[in-house]
């Protein structure tokens, strides 16, 4: 009963935050929406992908739900950085809480942020017809939200890792280069992966936002590379894992 | 029972001793002043005390739980004020209180009256559905001091609590501080390099120094191994005056300036009388009169023999450096 209570009490401040800072949300969405308004239909005009009926903004859109999921997790699971510099993190250290508790928490609290902008780009897709309406069954949305919970695990997990490890925002443009560009130009979110060379599908192979994505986009728009029953299991196993760092590491972090 | 127990605490970083061998009782309802300078391990102390540093060897009990073995129940017994800001900016300060109260389960109706409590105790009422980041940074120290008061803890830990505020709040603080103290009924550690402020604040001081106790005691004690008060007569015939001193009372150096005389007895409050009296009969004037305590920088300098201030003493120095020699052949 006190476990519950610490993890709502620090998922109720990230979402405290969250709503207070709106404009951070209107700015998670703009890229997105650029990148479906503009590459989307920008590339619907020229290309088309073999082997698929709709035009390429719908292939297009589950990846970028995907991008909009990876940016808002680490982004957020990062933010632990800024409760450090603040001296905030000592206050929830030192208090007689569990340390899971306070990192399942803040997981729980990042996802949910992570899950909210995650639809919101889904909404938008739909508005802009880039996914069907005949696609948004309960069944669907279910199965989406799943693959979506998952992929917000593994990404606040990385963010928590990194976290961690830093003291400050300052190594942040070489996280941004090295591992989140690579992890989303490698994640199939603009082209199917069947079809680059093999070392680039072993690349990305190893990135778990490939799983999302192929996923999502076999829910949403019906193609996708591996069954989504396999998708899941992926992401599973791999947000286990990622959560199970970042909780070690977290209780290990003196503040 | 002394509520907080120290024994043989020891905290070593890569062969450096922070802490070396501290140990101490603190009783109940004390308002202990930690005193030293930077870098003298009295933040280290109080990380241990609060359960987020391992100690390297000994140990302390904190109403009566055991630091090492009973970290949980020590945590739900203390208050601490850290020496860094620790509230979340982005809340206000009635969320920043929620949280804390929150984390250390306290159910919600007494949660609700203690916010209410602590707010008005550090006149905070109103300001309390604004964002934290509007704060000033002395409302932000009153804003933890609230908090680390909210669940009642037993102790309350305060690091370095007017650090970096200006002299005005920092004297607001004191009060506050000190009448806590009292109307909460807990006990309290703070330490300090400002030695005014433990002088201002505490009861009973202890001087750490590279890790080590040097001395603990109440203020009033301290000072009196360094000698007695220092006193000023202004007269407007101080050649005469130091000739009575001389022959009348015991005193030690006597400056003799112009218009007043300056020198140094023990036990001045009963002394000054019996000096006015004499000065009386001999027909001299005495115009002023003005004693002062030795202050808790001559008390810490007589135990580390580290001078705060600089080799070119003043005078002042110069002539309590004399009674001290004098005072110690005397022993």
């Amino acid at each position: 009963m006190k476990y519950f209570r610490t993890i709502y009490t620090v998922w109720l401040r990230e979402m405290r935050r969250f709503w207070r800072d709106r404009s951070r949300l209107i700015g998670n969405l703009a890229m997105p929406f650029m990148f479906l308004a503009f590459l989307g239909v920008g590339f619907n005009s020229s290309f088309s992908i073999p082997g698929l009926e709709g035009g390429y903004i719908g292939y297009l859109a589950p990846g970028i739900i995907g991008m909009s999921l990876m940016f808002t997790a680490i982004f957020t699971g990062i933010s632990v950085i800024f409760d450090k510099q603040f001296g905030f993190l000592r206050e929830m250290l030192v208090a007689p809480a569990s340390r899971w508790s306070i990192v399942g928490g803040k997981i729980l609290g990042s996802s949910t942020i992570t899950l909210i902008s995650g639809f919101m780009i889904l909404g938008i897709a739909l508005l802009m017809g880039a996914i069907p309406l005949s696609a948004i069954t309960v069944g669907n949305i279910l199965l989406a939200m799943v693959i979506m919970v998952l992929t917000a695990f593994i990404f606040v997990s990385i963010g928590l890792i990194i976290a961690s490890k830093m003291n400050s925002m300052e190594g942040f443009n070489l996280i941004m280069s090295f591992l989140i560009m690579p992890l989303f130009l490698l994640s199939g979110a603009f082209f199917p992966i069947e079809n680059v060379p093999g070392w680039m599908q072993v690349l990305a192979g190893a990135d778990p936002l490939k799983y999302g994505v192929d996923g999502l986009r076999s829910v949403l728009i019906g193609v996708g590379e591996l069954p989504v029953a396999m998708n899941v299991l992926v992401l599973f196993a791999i947000s286990a894992v990622m959560v199970l760092i970042a909780s070690l590491l977290f209780r290990k972090m003196e503040a | 029972m002394a509520i907080i127990e120290i024994k043989n605490l020891t905290k070593k970083f890569n062969g450096l001793t922070a802490v070396d061998n501290v140990s101490l009782d603190i009783e109940e309802g004390e308002l202990f002043g930690f005193l030293g300078p930077n870098g003298a391990g009295k933040t280290t102390t109080i990380s241990m005390l609060s359960t987020t540093l391992r100690p390297t060897s000994g140990t302390a009990t904190l109403a009566g739980f055991d630091i090492i073995k009973e970290q949980h129940d020590v945590r739900q017994n203390i208050g601490i004020v850290f020496q860094d800001p620790s509230l979340d900016t982005e809340l206000t300060g009635r969320e920043n209180l929620r949280f804390h109260g929150r984390m250390y389960n306290m159910p919600h109706d007494l949660r609700e009256q203690r916010i209410a409590e602590v707010l008005e105790l550090v006149e905070l009422t109103d300001k309390a559905d604004i964002v934290v980041k509007k704060y000033s940074g002395g409302m932000k120290r009153r804003l933890e001091i609230a908090r680390g008061l909210m669940h009642h803890p037993k102790v309350l830990f305060l690091d370095e609590p007017t650090l970096g505020l200006d002299p005005q709040t920092r004297r607001r603080l004191w009060s506050y501080i000190h009448n806590l103290n009292k109307s909460e009924n807990v006990t309290m550690m703070l330490t300090t390099h400002y030695m005014d402020e433990a002088d201002k604040l505490c009861n009973r001081v202890g001087i750490i120094d590279r890790g080590k106790i040097v001395a603990v005691d109440t203020n009033h004690n301290l000072k009196k191994v360094v000698g007695g008060d220092v006193v000023t007569l202004g007269t407007d015939n101080p050649q005469k005056l130091r000739a009575a001193l001389e022959t009348e009372v015991k005193v030690g150096k006597i400056e003799v300036k112009e218009d007043s005389i300056t020198f140094v007895i023990s036990d001045g409050d009963h002394f000054i009388p019996q000096i006015i009296k004499c000065a009386e009969h001999r027909g001299i004037d005495i115009s002023s009169v003005h004693s002062d305590e030795p202050s808790l920088e001559d008390v810490f300098i007589h135990y580390t023999g580290k001078r705060v201030r600089d080799k070119e003493a003043d005078e002042k120095d110069n002539f309590r450096d004399h009674v001290r020699q004098r005072q110690k052949m005397r022993r």
